[in-house]
C-alpha cells in the first residue's frame, strides 16, 4: 500500500514536470485583426486581414525589408532584371520544402506565375504585373533557375515579388501548403485563426537555430478598437499593430514602455475640389475650383500645424507632397512645406478678383464664396479636421459647409454623379513605388480624383504629369525615375489639385514580453519580422 | 406622484428657459475653438472643460439642448398632424381609403428607420447651412414618424364612427363636415396630444442615434446626438466623468417627458 502511494506520488511529480515543460515550450503570440480574411488564397488577397494571413504563411522570392526599405533575397538567392525591364531571372534556394513536406522547385514558381496571371482568376496582385497586352512567359532553365518574361517593361518589377506567395504545383493541400514561417492550423470564422510554426521553414538564425522562435500565433477577430486596447492592457494580447492618437496617449499615460510612435507613416489625409467639367455645379463655382490661385489660397489658409497638433494630438505632421517623408527614396526633400498665411491667401485670391465685403469673401461677380466639403461619416479625425478647416476658412470670409455621408453615398458622388464641391479623404498607401499611384496621377486614370478618366488632359500641367509619370514607368534607372517623380511632386505642389493636409504617425502598442521588436512605418508595422520575434528570453538577441 | 410630475415639469421649464437664453448664459460661442486647450478639464471659465477641438463643452451643451428641445417637439407636431390627417381620414371614410392608408402605414412601420434616414439624408442638397441641415433632419424625422400614431388614430376614429352619439348625429342629418368638426376631432384630440408627447423623446433619441453615426446635425452646430459621440470611446471615460453631462441631461429630460406624458395619457 505504501509502495503504491510512493509510486503514485512519483508518477504525479513526473507528469506535473512534463506538463510544465510542455507549457513553457508552447510559446504563443496573440493579437487581433478587425475582420475575417476574405480569402485564404494568397493570389486573391485584397484586404488587410487576408494580407495578414499571407504575410504569416506566404514564402516569397524577394522580401522588402520594412525597416531598411531595401529588397532582400528570400526563396531566391539572386535575381536580375533585364535591361529592357521586361524580364526577371531568379536563382532559387535549394533544399527548401513546403509545410507539408513537398519539395520546392522552379516549377512551383512557374505554376504560381501562371495562376497569378490567369485573367479568369482576377487576382489583384496579378493586376500590378499587367503591363500590356500579351502573355507572360515562364522559362524554367534548371531546377533552381527561372526567367519570367512580360509583354511590356514594368517599373519596379522586382519589388512586386514581395506580394507573390509561392504556391505548390504538386501538393494535394494546394494553398494550405506554404513556405512561410507559419501554416494555418485552425480557423473559426468570426472568432480566431490559429497558426502553427512551419516545421520545414528554411530560415535559421546566426546560431543555426531554425526560425521562427514562437511556436504558434493566435489571431482573434475583434472589430472593436476599445476592446482590443482593454485586452492589450490586461495582457491578453501581445501587440496592437495600429493605434490611433487618442489610444496612444491613453496607453502612454498608463504604460509608457508599451506605446511606440514610429514617426510619420505613408498615409496621407487630403482634400480636393471637384473639377469635372460635366459636374452639376454652377459655372462660377467651376471657375473657382479650376483656378490654381483659388486652390493655393485655400491651401495657404489651412493651419496644418494645428490640424496635426489638435486633431492628431501631435502624432502627425503637415503634409508636403503626395509622397510621404516616410518613403525615404521617393520623397522630394527639396519641396518647401506650405506655409499658413492668411494675408498671402487673400492676396492670391485678389489676383482672381476675389474681395472681402463686410467680412464675406466675394468673387468678381459678387457671389459669396461658400462651398461644401464631404467626408465619410463616422471618421472622427476627418470630421474634426473639417471643423477646423471650417474655422480657418471663416477667418478669410469663406463659408464652408461640412457634410458627412455614409461611405457608399460618398463614393457614388465622387466617382459617378460628381455632385459634390470638395471632398476630404485619406489614402492608405502600402506601396513605396510611385508606379502604384499611376491611376491617381494619369489624367486618364479612374482614381484621378478631381477630374477622373479624361480622354485628353484638361490642362497643360496635367499633360506634363502624364508625360512624366509615363517616363518614370518606362525608365529602369532608379535615379532617372526619381527625377521624373520629383518633377511631378513639384507640379502638384504648385497646382494643388490635391491639398495635402497631414501625414499621420504609425503608432503601435507592444507588450514588454515580446522581444526583437522594431516597429516601422510600413505595414505590418509590428510583425514585419515575424520569424525573428520571440517571447520572453527565448530567441532574444 | 403629483409632486414628482410637478418637479419634472419644473425641470423641463428650467432647462427650456436656460437653453432659450443660451446666448446670454453661455460663456462662449459654441463654435469658437480654443486650440491651445483642446480636451481641457473643467475650470472656472470652462465649466465642463473643452472638447477635442477646444470648444467650450458647457456652451455647446446649452446650444445643443436648445436645438434638440426645440426641434424635437416641432418634429413631433409634424408627425402628429400627419397621423391625424391620414389616420383620421382613413378611420372616418373607411373602405378603400382605409385599406390604402393602412398599407402605407404597414410599409412605413416595416421599413428600417435608420437606413431610410441615412439614404434620404444622402440625397439632400449638400450646400445648406448647419441650421437648415438640422431643420431638415428633424423634418425628416417628423415625416417618417407618423405611421404608428396614424394606426392608433385610425382605430379610434373607426370606433368613434360606430359609436351611438355619432350614429345619432348621422340619423339627425348631420353633414360629414359637422360630424368631423363637432364630434370626431374633439374626441381624437386627447389621443393626438398623447402621441405628440410620446414622440418627443423618441425623436430626441433618434437624432442622438444619427449623431452617434456622424449623420446628425452638421458642424459646428451642436446637438445632443453630436455631444453624445464623445462617449463612444468608453475606455477613457472613467478618467473624464464630466463627459457624461450630456447623457445625464438627456436621460433626465427624457424621463421628465415620460413623467409628464403619463398624465397626458391619462387624459387620453
Amino acid at each position: 500500500m505504501k509502495e503504491n502511494l510512493i509510486r503514485a506520488v512519483l508518477l504525479f511529480t513526473v507528469l506535473a514536470a512534463g506538463l510544465g515543460v510542455s507549457a513553457q515550450s508552447g510559446s504563443q503570440l496573440r493579437f487581433c485583426i478587425r475582420a475575417d480574411p476574405k480569402t485564404l488564397n494568397p493570389l486573391l488577397v485584397d484586404d488587410e486581414p487576408s494580407e495578414t494571413v499571407r504575410y504569416l504563411t506566404g514564402g516569397v522570392l524577394l522580401r522588402l525589408n520594412r525597416s531598411t526599405q531595401q529588397l532582400e533575397p528570400e526563396l531566391a538567392t539572386a535575381w536580375r532584371v533585364s535591361r529592357d525591364g521586361r524580364s526577371i531571372s531568379f536563382t532559387l534556394r535549394q533544399n527548401v520544402w513546403f509545410s507539408d513536406g513537398t519539395p520546392f522547385s522552379a516549377g512551383d514558381v512557374a505554376f504560381t506565375m501562371e495562376r497569378l496571371m490567369d485573367p479568369s482568376l482576377h487576382s489583384p496582385t496579378g493586376d500590378s504585373f499587367r503591363s500590356g497586352e500579351g502573355k507572360v512567359i515562364t522559362k524554367v532553365t534548371g531546377k533552381d533557375q527561372i526567367t519570367i518574361v512580360f509583354p511590356k517593361p514594368i517599373a519596379g518589377l522586382d519589388t512586386l515579388f514581395d506580394q507573390v506567395a509561392i504556391m505548390s504545383a504538386r501538393s494535394p493541400r494546394k494553398e494550405m501548403a506554404v513556405l512561410g514561417p507559419y501554416y494555418l492550423a485552425d480557423y473559426k470564422a468570426g472568432s480566431y485563426l490559429l497558426f502553427n510554426r512551419n516545421p520545414n521553414y528554411w530560415k535559421h538564425d546566426s546560431a543555426g537555430r531554425q526560425l521562427p522562435y514562437i511556436d504558434s500565433v493566435r489571431i482573434d477577430i475583434e472589430p472593436n478598437r476599445d476592446i482590443e486596447l482593454l485586452r492589450f492592457m490586461r495582457g491578453e494580447i501581445d501587440f496592437i499593430n495600429s493605434l490611433d492618437a487618442e489610444d496612444y496617449d491613453r496607453l502612454a499615460a498608463q504604460a509608457p514602455h508599451t506605446a511606440v510612435d514610429a514617426e510619420v507613416s505613408l498615409d496621407a489625409e487630403q482634400m480636393w475640389f471637384n473639377e469635372v467639367p460635366e459636374s452639376p455645379l454652377p459655372a462660377y463655382k467651376k471657375a473657382w475650383f479650376a483656378s490654381a490661385d483659388f486652390r493655393q489660397a485655400i491651401s495657404e489658409s489651412i493651419h496644418r500645424q494645428d490640424l496635426a497638433r489638435v486633431v492628431f494630438r501631435g502624432h502627425a505632421q503637415p503634409a508636403v507632397s503626395w509622397i510621404s517623408p516616410a518613403n525615404k527614396f521617393w520623397f522630394d526633400a527639396g519641396l518647401a512645406p506650405q506655409t499658413f498665411d492668411r494675408k498671402a491667401a487673400l492676396q492670391t485670391l485678389a489676383r482672381d478678383g476675389f474681395h472681402l465685403q463686410n467680412g464675406t469673401l466675394r468673387d468678381r461677380d459678387g457671389h459669396a464664396v461658400e462651398f461644401s466639403v464631404i467626408t465619410n461619416a463616422g471618421n472622427e479625425y476627418r470630421e474634426r479636421m473639417a471643423a477646423m478647416i471650417q474655422q480657418d476658412l471663416a477667418d478669410i470670409g469663406i463659408r464652408l459647409n461640412v457634410v458627412t455621408l455614409d461611405f457608399p453615398s460618398l463614393i457614388a458622388r465622387i466617382t459617378r454623379t460628381f455632385d459634390y464641391e470638395a471632398c476630404l479623404l485619406g489614402f492608405v498607401n502600402n506601396d513605396l513605388d510611385p508606379d502604384s499611384q499611376m491611376s491617381v496621377w494619369l489624367s486618364s486614370g479612374e482614381n484621378h480624383a478631381w477630374n477622373p478618366a479624361q480622354k485628353v488632359p484638361a490642362t497643360a500641367w496635367e499633360a506634363r504629369i502624364d508625360a512624366l509619370m509615363r517616363t518614370q514607368a518606362l525608365t529602369l534607372d532608379r535615379n532617372r525615375r526619381k527625377q521624373a517623380v520629383d518633377q511631378v511632386q513639384e507640379i502638384v505642389r504648385q497646382q494643388e489639385p490635391m491639398i495635402y493636409l497631414v501625414n499621420q504617425d504609425a503608432m503601435a502598442a507592444v507588450s514588454a514580453r515580446l522581444r526583437n521588436v522594431h516597429v516601422v512605418v510600413l505595414r505590418p508595422q509590428v510583425y514585419w519580422n515575424i520569424d525573428q520575434l520571440a517571447i520572453g528570453n527565448r530567441g532574444a538577441r | 406622484m403629483r409632486r414628482i410630475r410637478i418637479a419634472a415639469i419644473l425641470f423641463l421649464a428650467v432647462v427650456g428657459a436656460t437653453c432659450l437664453m443660451a446666448n446670454l448664459v453661455a460663456p462662449d460661442s459654441y463654435a469658437h475653438q480654443f486650440r491651445d486647450i483642446p480636451d481641457a478639464t473643467p475650470s472656472l471659465h470652462h465649466l465642463l472643460g473643452t472638447d477635442d477641438l477646444g470648444r467650450d463643452r458647457f456652451s455647446r451643451l446649452l446650444y445643443g439642448t436648445r436645438v434638440s428641445l426645440l426641434l424635437a417637439p416641432a418634429a413631433a407636431l409634424l408627425s402628429s398632424l400627419l397621423a391625424a390627417l391620414l389616420g383620421g381620414a382613413a378611420g372616418f371614410v373607411g373602405g378603400w381609403l382605409e385599406r390604402c392608408v393602412m398599407a402605407v402605414t404597414d410599409l412605413f412601420l416595416a421599413m428600417p428607420w435608420l437606413f431610410l434616414l441615412i439614404t434620404v439624408r444622402a440625397l439632400l442638397p449638400l450646400n445648406v447651412s448647419p441650421l437648415v441641415s438640422v431643420a431638415i433632419t428633424f423634418a425628416l424625422l417628423g415625416c417618417l414618424g407618423w405611421a404608428a400614431a396614424a394606426r392608433v388614430v385610425c382605430a379610434d376614429a373607426r370606433a368613434l364612427c360606430g359609436s351611438n352619439f355619432v350614429l345619432l348625429a348621422r340619423a339627425s342629418g348631420a353633414s360629414g363636415f359637422h360630424l368631423l368638426w363637432r364630434h370626431l376631432i374633439p374626441n381624437l384630440t386627447p389621443i393626438l396630444y398623447a402621441q405628440f408627447w410620446i414622440s418627443i423623446p423618441v425623436f430626441i433619441l433618434t437624432e442622438a442615434n444619427l449623431g452617434i453615426l456622424g449623420l446628425g446635425v452638421a458642424e459646428p452646430l451642436p446637438s445632443w446626438g453630436g455631444l453624445l459621440r464623445e462617449l463612444e470611446s468608453f475606455s477613457s471615460l472613467s478618467a473624464q466623468p464630466w463627459k457624461f453631462a450630456p447623457l445625464i441631461l438627456l436621460i433626465v429630460t427624457v424621463s421628465c417627458f415620460h413623467i409628464a406624458v403619463r398624465k397626458q395619457e391619462a387624459w387620453a
